[in-house]
């Protein structure tokens, strides 16, 4: 075990895991943190989706050693009362099914619209394929990232 | 899930155009209307409330909480159950509040997922609950003003008496009216004034999903909870021996505790127990068949050949017909296993204290948790209380109860609350699939191409009946015979989204196509001519279908998908009948550099009334891309009881790039409205083998499509146009 001092939604926490430990069970099990989700473990599904810098990064895959200083911002921190553009187009479109999966798309959804404030439809297809739903509201997905582009 | 919105739930976007031509979103969860109105937590507007019924609770303050009874895994039963039970209060929507309801079998009947069989079994009573709630606060309001409840209106929440010029809201008649003794009877509204129902209502958990709220059940923790990941043993296997020494050394594992044909690492935290798991060495020897799929490929030809079938369905004179028959065509399809793969996987927090059991999680059938739960520990199922949370979907999946069990199990021989976690892994290995079936059909035809005799005969791995013997094409053929064979597989299998129609309506509509083929016909009017026929003289006894509906959406699909008209776009028919639901498709395909891609699917619905439009658009695009990805990519393979696909990288779901245009249409034919969970997904697979036949002359009778052998040369897609 080994103390990590870890940058999450703008404060410092200080935990005690294992180095191995995937920031994704850091963030669940350690810092009550739910919303970042677990689906497939290993990079595949997009659910456990954080930004690290801004960055689309897979949590389940991200060993809490390799976090370092970076920023990391989740679901929970992406806004202050669930105002984000993205998170607004989200519900203006009312995306979810289960919505277990939306998390990650957000999350997914607002660091491509950061580097890429301009989409075209093909673009956000590109970007989005990195997350499953397997509720398939793929459509719907589209539908408010292209909505969240064009908001401000 | 309770202290969520505040007084406005609908208002919370405003779309406006800015002067930059985009969009800006004004956006407010809460009211945008009231901002200076106390806002209470549900709670507080719960604790002052009064009970008008199961369904229904009213605060003076005027706010309305709706029970939600049935589990919500994605369905939008959580939103449009209440819309029903507010629609008949009158109620105004912005002054409600969705709470989901614990298992009750007091208060409620059927408190179950599955089937799509929530709307069409609750529609008159939650329009009843709201209506004899209407009904006694116009009584009370009547008493308090001294006038005729004839002459008194509600509207959005408010009373008023026009003569006297009096108006109040529902809070100010709760405690009269909780005097009053509700109706039996009550007179429900005309569907022409409905003003919720029909209209696109918002996901009333928005909020919560959207900012990353705790409202699953793998969301849920507690002080001193201990965490459990389950070693299961292959199909057919049991436990030999066990070595958990390895498993024992790794940091944050507290035990290792053995059984059933399960091996349990109990920690306090996951990641610890995903290493472990791994480190556990188990031996493992037959209890009874283990099965590989290449013995399932023999089982399925020998049954089909010999087997000693169940006959379901038998019309006419079978042999004579085929004797006679101008021309006889034939063809076997057959389907792999398939895992239901919610996102979120299998959970479920127990703690047993004592002959006492608290249970949370997402489940499908809370009833059926907690009466194996009774079973296990003998105790009586009134001591067992269940809380459901969401559910990152089912398929089917949660309607067992096999992972709750497990969970009272670890509980019990630790002594404490545990919530026990499925990897992904754990979920595709795990069990209950969808079973694996193949399929024989015979089609005889006369002369001038009329389809005298038909004939089904399935077998299927653990599949009950494999066949829908009362659903089209029976009624429409003098000469039937429908026989089921069903293995008993040591492999576990479940209902699977549209169970055996998820399959089989692919198999009919497909073989439908080849018969049509052969007779000559257009397939669009191959399909109306039978139709007519079991409208107009049915055949044989009871038939699940109704002709006519099927007829109006089959006529509307191929209006709305341009059948036949343009060349370059090569078309297949679909259309299926099931959980009371008719929904017919057109898979449009065109060929690009040689390969056939699918561009669009038209589906068009006779589901009765829409409710919620939003949730009905979710239920029929979500179920097709479910059909069409299942259809193209799934495939569970076993290698001695084992499935070989074991996480998402070999076990293949449909992504955004793979999902084409979907064009939704829905036929109203005034009936009350049927679920909508299950029925747009069987027709998909058809729909799109077919134009595929079209498109290349190759004819699909299997799945998964991307994987046959038929169809190696050439490359399937599916992808936006
Ligand atoms: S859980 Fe991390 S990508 Fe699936
Ligand atoms: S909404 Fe259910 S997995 Fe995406």
């Amino acid at each position: 075990m080994a103390n990590f001092n870890l940058k999450i939604n703008g404060k410092t926490h200080t935990v005690d895991v294992e180095d191995d430990t995937p920031l994704l069970w850091v963030l669940r099990d350690h810092l009550g943190l739910v919303g970042t989700k677990f689906s497939c473990g290993i990079a595949q599904c997009g659910a456990c989706t954080v930004h690290l810098n801004g960055n689309s990064t897979f949590s389940c895959v991200t060993p809490v050693s390799s976090v370092g200083n970076a920023e990391v911002t989740t679901i929970e921190g992406l806004s202050e009362d669930g105002n984000h553009p993205v998170q607004k187009a989200w519900a203006e479109v009312d995306v979810a099914q289960c919505g277990y999966c939306q998390a990650g798309q957000i999350m997914n959804a607002a660091a491509f619209l950061n580097e890429n404030s301009n989409p075209t439809m093909e673009e956000i297809d590109n970007a989005m394929n990195r997350n499953i739903c397997r509720c398939g509201t793929y459509h719907k997905i589209r539908e408010a990232v292209a909505l969240a582009a064009k908001t401000k | 899930m309770s202290t969520l919105t505040k007084a406005s739930r609908r208002d919370f976007l405003k779309i406006a155009s800015t002067t930059a031509g985009g969009l800006f979103i004004g956006f407010n969860w809460f009211s945008c209307d009231s901002p200076k109105v106390e806002v209470l937590s549900t709670e507080e507007i719960l604790s002052q409330a009064k009970s008008f019924n199961s369904y229904l609770s009213i605060s003076p303050t005027g706010d309305v909480v709706i029970y939600s009874p049935n589990p919500e895994l994605g369905q939008n039963i959580k939103t449009s159950f209440p819309m029903v039970v507010a629609e008949e209060l009158e109620a105004d929507w912005e002054k409600v509040r969705v709470v989901q309801a614990n298992l009750d079998p007091a208060k409620y009947d059927r408190q179950l997922t599955g089937g799509s069989g929530a709307m069409p079994h609750s529609w008159e009573r939650l329009r009843k609950a709201g209506a004899t709630a209407k009904f006694v606060l116009v009584a009370a309001a009547a008493k308090t003003w001294n006038v005729p409840a004839s002459e008194i209106k509600v509207e959005k929440g408010i009373i008023s008496h026009e003569g006297t010029g009096k108006k109040g809201h529902f809070g100010e008649f709760v405690a009269e009216a909780s005097t009053m003794t509700a109706p039996e009877e009550v007179t429900l509204k005309d569907k022409k004034d409905f003003k919720i129902i029909g209209t696109p209502v918002k996901n009333v958990d928005s909020k919560e999903m959207y900012t990353g709220q705790p409202m699953y059940g793998l969301d849920f923790y507690r002080e001193g909870m201990l965490h459990a990941m389950i070693q299961r043993a292959p199909f057919g296997m049991k436990i030999k021996s066990v070595d958990d020494s390895a498993a024992r050394g790794v940091t944050g594992v507290k035990d290792v505790i053995t059984f059933g044909t399960s091996v349990a690492v109990v920690g306090t935290s996951t990641w610890p127990l995903l290493k472990a798991k791994k480190l556990i060495r188990v031996e493992y020897e037959p209890e009874g068949a283990v099965e590989s799929s290449a013995d399932h490929d023999r089982i399925f030809k020998e049954l089909l050949a010999t087997g000693k079938a169940e006959i379901k369905r038998e019309n006419g004179d079978v042999a004579s017909a085929f004797k006679n028959a101008a021309q006889v065509v034939s063809a076997e399809y057959q389907c792999p296993f398939l895992a239901h793969s919610p996102m979120e996987p299998e959970n479920f927090f127990a703690h047993v204290k004592g002959d006492k059991v608290e249970l949370i999680g997402p489940t499908q059938t809370p009833d059926r948790a907690r009466q194996e739960t009774a079973t296990l520990l003998g105790i009586p199922p009134e001591n067992v209380t269940v809380e459901i949370t969401r559910l990152g979907g089912g398929f089917g999946r949660r309607l067992r109860a096999d992972y709750v069990v497990e969970a009272v199990e670890v509980s019990r021989a630790m002594n404490a609350p545990v919530k026990v976690t499925w990897s992904r892994e754990d979920e595709l290995t795990g069990g209950a699939y969808r079973p694996a079936v193949r399929y024989r059909f015979e089609a005889a035809l006369d002369a001038t191409g009329n389809m005298v005799g038909y004939k089904l005969r399935g077998v299927g791995m653990n599949a009950g009946n494999c066949t829908r013997e009362n659903n089209f094409p029976a009624g429409a053929v003098e000469n039937v015979l429908i026989e089921s064979i069903e293995h008993k597989s040591t492999i576990t299998t479940n209902a699977w989204r549209a169970p055996i129609t998820n399959f089989l309506a692919y198999a009919e509509q497909s073989f439908m196509d080849e018969v049509a083929l052969a007779a000559k016909k257009d397939p669009v009017q191959f399909r109306l001519e039978l139709l007519q026929k079991a409208k107009t003289s049915p055949v044989g006894g009871e038939l699940g279908y109704d002709a006519d509906r099927m007829i109006g959406v089959v006529k509307t699909a191929a209006e709305k998908s341009n059948w036949g008209k343009n060349p370059d776009v090569k078309q297949g028919f679909s259309v299926y009948f099931s959980h009371r639901s008719y929904v017919a498709q057109v898979a449009d395909i065109a060929m690009e550099g040689g390969s056939p891609v699918l561009k669009k699917v038209t589906a068009v619905t006779d589901c009765g009334m829409v409710v919620n439009p939003t949730g009905a658009n979710h239920q029929v695009r979500g179920g097709i891309v479910d059909g069409m990805g299942h259809a193209m990519y799934g495939n569970l393979t076993f290698e001695n009881g084992v499935p070989k696909q074991k996480n998402f990288d070999s076990y293949r779901l449909i992504r955004m790039k793979e999902v084409p245009e979907i064009d939704v249409h829905y036929v109203d034919s005034g009936f009350d409205p049927t679920g909508l969970g299950e029925p747009a997904l069987p027709p998909t697979g058809g729909a799109i083998a077919n134009a595929i036949f079209s498109a290349t002359g190759r004819r699909l009778r299997s799945q998964p499509f991307i994987e046959q052998k038929e169809f190696s040369d050439i490359k399937l897609e599916i992808r936006r146009g």
